[in-house]
């Protein structure tokens, strides 16, 4: 019989769920329980595609001393005039902190893989404010949820059961007791776990935003995005009746045409709703850890994302010192890739001045990215082989466990290292 | 170290601008020194480091704050230097920037005033980005599940197993009640509006709630009292709410107060209640156009009333980002105002809300609300019970703290101001015909003596053998005050000088009080805490990696 592990914290997706069980055997995960096959595949497979210290010479990955990578990568971001940092939102919040402090030690610029998701989120939340509430308080009172671009039942599996679908809260028990609905320009799993689903023309979703709002300010309306009037006019009742409602979002919303606005016309929605009866909004956040990203970031240079020091103090400017656009332009010179892999999801221009300039990759494993790589410097996985502080799609700030050692230092480590040989010299 | 032949004012052992010596031995005062550094502080005044009992600085609402204001932190950039981090002041400033700020102006205490037990772990990681002071945070009880649970069963005894271990669990400080039970209801949309409105659900009235943590406070021995933002806030007329809240408490005592009945009455089981930001709940008047300064009653009650004390939340005519527990009453200033607006309700315990705001001297309200502030500090005779605070950073930003030192010690600082404000506001608050002046005294007393006393924090606030060597040193001018107090010419934080000539020259990493009160978690409790939180109860807990550096503050 192995050890065993409870109520771990899972470092996948941004629902954090913090009941799984682990058990591990001669320094390897074995067994899990409660997680969702997402996560049951990345702890069983923690040991396999591991990447190795390797530094490019003549061209090619060449296998070398943890050491010589982490000394060559301080020698980069050295000799770099403006490097970007880029990612995060796979680690735990002490490596973003000491990523933030070399972004400023060095003056670079500083993004995290936000400003390709919710990063349009946040730009509205800055415009207008939001009404958000934890999780917990979707699970015992939202007798309505909406899904609105986003599909859980494929991307945050066990949210429907742990928070929003089919959980006994205190005053809503179990699914016949809330109203399900997606909203989505297609069906997916998800709404095959709604009570309504709301078909809206792709790319149409602020105009179908904003004649919800108009409904419930108490204009009619007709057909808008595809949706026939008489739908809009019920679930805006619906919206309007409920004890609490609540809308979660994802990237059909922020990253479809309108982007920051969608936003803000959702945003704006739920606001009016509250002076009806009580509604909330949150984002549905992908990786782990991308709400704590912010969550450094704001409180050490008042910015969440696409934040640059050359001026010796905090800058931000989404377009200007978001990573993608800063690629696009050419304007790094060098890069640091933390727990993140860019150049799997990147438009193509971008990815390809990632491979043009010295790039330094912070992996537990073999990524697109650590393939162009001019350096790659394996760490352990947090939340599996590091500890350290993850913070829920609500921002609920949670423990990460270690389970196993890791043959590697943690992204913490690695950081302090680079940071000691830049300062010292 | 040796600070020498300084004008020493340290109102808990009775100095009173005396010309002595201070010797200092790793981080604390001491009877005599041999050598060192010494520092001439001839001509300068020497106090304790200031203690500021009621700030916003840290955690998902701050947080929250920060994240909602870029068009504010444009305005007041800070570059990194040889020393110090970089990052942005204004209204809400990041963690480092708050550290340093609250150094430079002799303040080495700073207590985090409103932390959601679900975020303490949240709140812990930016205290320990926080340099140069020492911290502590106060957890948010006033509209907790288990809380009005027990409190509606009439249960004390479980009341206080619950509260001891939720102050362990989040290695809290203080208990604090935001519009006890109003922020449940908020979860419905709704409030209550008086002490006698029902809880929905739980059946319990914030005055219950109020009484009973008040009791359970003491029992349990905690070194400050119950930390009150009263229900009401806000809204004209609530001056009612306040003098019953406070009435709600305990027995009358003591005769009238001087310093030293004071603090005996304070070292007695009695119970205790501190009314924080004052000035918001002192509204006489019944709307907007009539509302008025209830200041002399409120300091009639607080004169009376021996067991209460308060802080000030005093208005700053400047840009605030206003920022509290309490959900309605954010709600009530966005449909005021229109500014844009957060809310965040945590499940099971609390909710939060923010509204960036602007007070003007030439609106008739925020004329009001700036007179009320200074009204009560001046009409409330004992200074041991009166804190100054701007109820950082809704009142405005705490680092305005020396123009409030300014207007207390000044006639004249006030008529300068008095002058600019609107003028329908003068005849609705008597401060125009106040004479009083703060001495040098009185003003060490509300910003660092008094405030150490009523936190229970006996190492701090003074300057005798054993207290820690938190030292700040000023030029005081006469006829700049507010310059005097902005920038320190020396300040020493256990017994390092981190501020010489109003910059800092070294970073110190301070540490964070806790209490350690009894109380377990019982198995009934277990149960229903698996039931409705969605973290497991193992993860809930702050674990003992978030305090690198406490110091266990222990029971009375
Ligand atoms: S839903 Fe997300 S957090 Fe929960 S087990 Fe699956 S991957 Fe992990
Ligand atoms: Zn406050």
């Amino acid at each position: 019989m192995g050890e065993v592990y409870k109520n771990v914290v899972c470092p996948f997706c941004g629902c954090l769920c913090d009941d799984l069980e682990v058990v591990v055997e001669n320094g390897k995960v074995v067994s899990t329980k409660n997680a969702c096959p997402i996560s049951k595949t990345k702890f069983l497979d923690h040991s396999k595609d591991r990447a190795k210290p390797q530094v490019r010479k003549d061209g090619k990955l060449i296998e070398v001393s943890m050491e010589e990578a982490i000394n060559k990568a301080a020698q980069i971001l050295k000799e770099s005039e403006f490097p970007l940092i880029y990612g995060l939102s796979s680690t735990e919040s002490d490596a973003q902190r000491l990523a933030v402090e070399l972004a400023e030690f060095i003056g670079g610029s500083i993004d995290s893989t936000a400003s390709t998701c919710h990063g349009p989120t946040i730009v509205a939340a800055q415009g207008c404010g939001a009404v958000k509430c934890t999780l917990g308080e979707v699970k015992n009172r939202a007798d309505l949820v909406i899904f609105w671009g986003c599909n859980p039942a494929e991307a945050h599996i066990r949210h429907s059961v742990r928070y929003s679908v089919t959980p006994q809260g205190m005053y809503v028990r179990g699914k016949k007791e809330r109203f399900i609905v997606h909203v989505d320009v297609r069906e997916t799993r998800t709404s095959r776990m709604a009570d309504m689903f709301v078909k809206v023309e792709p790319g149409k979703d602020y105009e179908l935003l904003s004649a919800l709002r108009a409904v419930i300010k108490g204009y009619e309306v007709g057909d808008v995005a595809g949706v026939p009037a008489e739908m809009i006019k019920q679930l805006a009742e619906r919206m309007k009746g409920c004890r609490f409602g609540i809308i979660f979002f994802g990237m059909g919303l922020t990253m479809s045409s309108g982007k920051h606005m969608n936003i803000d016309a959702a945003l704006r929605l739920v606001r009016d709703l509250n002076d009806h009866t009580k509604f909330t909004i949150t984002p549905m956040r992908g990786h782990f850890n991308v709400a704590g990203a912010g969550e450094v970031l704001t409180w050490i240079t008042g910015y969440p994302f696409a934040v640059n020091f050359s001026r010796g103090y905090p800058n931000y400017n989404p377009g200007e010192f978001s990573a993608v656009d800063l690629l696009f332009r050419g304007e790094c010179d060098a890069a640091l890739i933390l727990a993140s892999d860019p150049v799997a999801h990147f438009p193509i221009g971008a990815s390809q001045h990632l491979a043009k300039i010295p790039t330094v990759v912070i992996d537990p494993k073999v990524s697109l990215t650590s393939l162009i790589a001019e350096v790659v410097i394996p760490c352990a996985i947090a939340g599996i082989e590091s500890e350290g502080t993850a913070y829920r799609m609500d921002g609920v700030p949670l423990r990460l466990r270690k389970v196993v050692d890791s043959p590697y230092p943690t992204d913490r480590e690695i950081l302090e290292g680079i940071l000691r040989r830049m300062k010292g010299c | 170290m040796l600070i020498k032949n300084g004008l020493v004012y340290d109102p808990l052992n009775g100095i009173e601008g005396e010309k002595m010596d201070i010797f200092v031995k790793d981080g604390k005062i001491v009877e005599s020194g041999d050598g060192g550094e010494t520092i001439d502080a001839s001509g300068f005044v020497v106090l304790p480091g200031g203690v500021d009992i009621h700030s916003h600085v840290v955690g998902s609402k701050v947080n929250l704050g920060r994240l909602m204001r870029p068009e504010d932190h444009r305005k007041d950039p800070v570059p990194k230097t040889e020393i110090t981090r970089s990052g942005v002041g204004y209204t809400v400033p990041t963690t480092y920037i708050t550290g340093y700020r609250y150094a430079l102006m002799g303040y080495t205490t700073v207590m985090e005033a409103a932390v959601p037990p679900l975020g303490a772990r949240h709140a812990h990681e930016e205290l320990n980005d926080i340099p140069m002071v020492d911290k502590g945070a106060f957890i948010l009880m006033g509209s907790n599940h288990f809380v009005m649970k027990y409190v509606a069963e009439g249960d004390l005894e479980k009341l206080k197993n619950f509260v001891g271990w939720l102050l362990k669990a989040t290695k809290g400080y203080a208990i604090k009640l935001v519009n006890p039970g109003g922020v449940e209801n908020w979860k419905w949309g709704r409030n209550v509006n008086s002490l006698d409105d029902k809880v929905e659900n739980y059946g319990v009235t914030p005055r219950e709630i109020v009484r009973s943590l008040a009791k359970v406070n003491e029992e349990l021995g905690l070194p400050h009292s119950i930390h009150v933002h009263c229900n009401n806030l806000g809204s004209p007329g609530n001056s009612s709410t306040l003098i019953e809240t406070v009435g709600s408490i305990g027995a009358e005592m003591g005769g009238p107060g001087s310093g030293e009945s004071t603090n005996e009455t304070l070292k007695g089981t009695a119970e205790r209640i501190h009314i924080t930001h004052i000035q918001f709940n002192s509204y006489g008047g019944e709307d907007w156009a009539t509302i008025s300064s209830a200041a002399e009653e409120v300091a009639k009650t607080l004169n009376k009333k021996k067991n209460a004390t308060c802080d000030l939340g005093q208005v700053i005519f400047d840009d605030a980002t206003t920022m509290t527990a309490d959900g309605p009453w954010q709600h009530k200033l966005y449909k005021l105002t229109g500014n844009k607006w957060y809310n965040s309700d945590v499940e099971m315990e609390v909710g939060a809300g923010i509204v960036p705001y602007t007070f003007k001297p030439k609106s008739l309200v925020n004329a009001v609300q700036w007179m009320i502030g200074l009204e009560v500090a001046l009409l409330v005779e004992d200074p041991w019970r009166v804190v100054l605070t701007t109820d950082h950073p809704n009142g405005g930003p705490f680092y305005h703290y020396p123009k409030v030192i300014a207007w207390l010690m000044s006639k004249k600082a006030r008529e300068e101001t008095l002058g600019k404000i609107h003028k329908s506001a003068l005849s609705r608050s008597t401060l125009p015909s106040i004479e009083r002046e703060y001495s040098l005294y009185e003003m060490a007393i509300v910003t660092r003596a008094g405030p150490a006393k009523l936190l229970g924090l006996k190492n701090k606030g003074h300057l005798g053998v054993g207290a820690d060597a938190d030292i700040a040193i000023y030029e005081f001018k006469e006829n700049d005050i507010e310059g005097s107090f902005s920038r320190a010419k020396y300040v020493i934080k256990d017994g390092e000088v981190v501020v010489k000539d109003g910059r800092i020259v070294k970073e110190h990493w301070g540490r964070t009080f806790l209490v350690n009160p009894k109380g377990e978690l019982m198995d009934e409790m277990k149960e229903e805490f698996s039931k409705y939180y969605t973290v497991s109860l193992d993860n809930y807990p702050v674990q003992p990696e978030y305090l690198p550096r406490c110091e266990v503050v222990p029971c009375r």
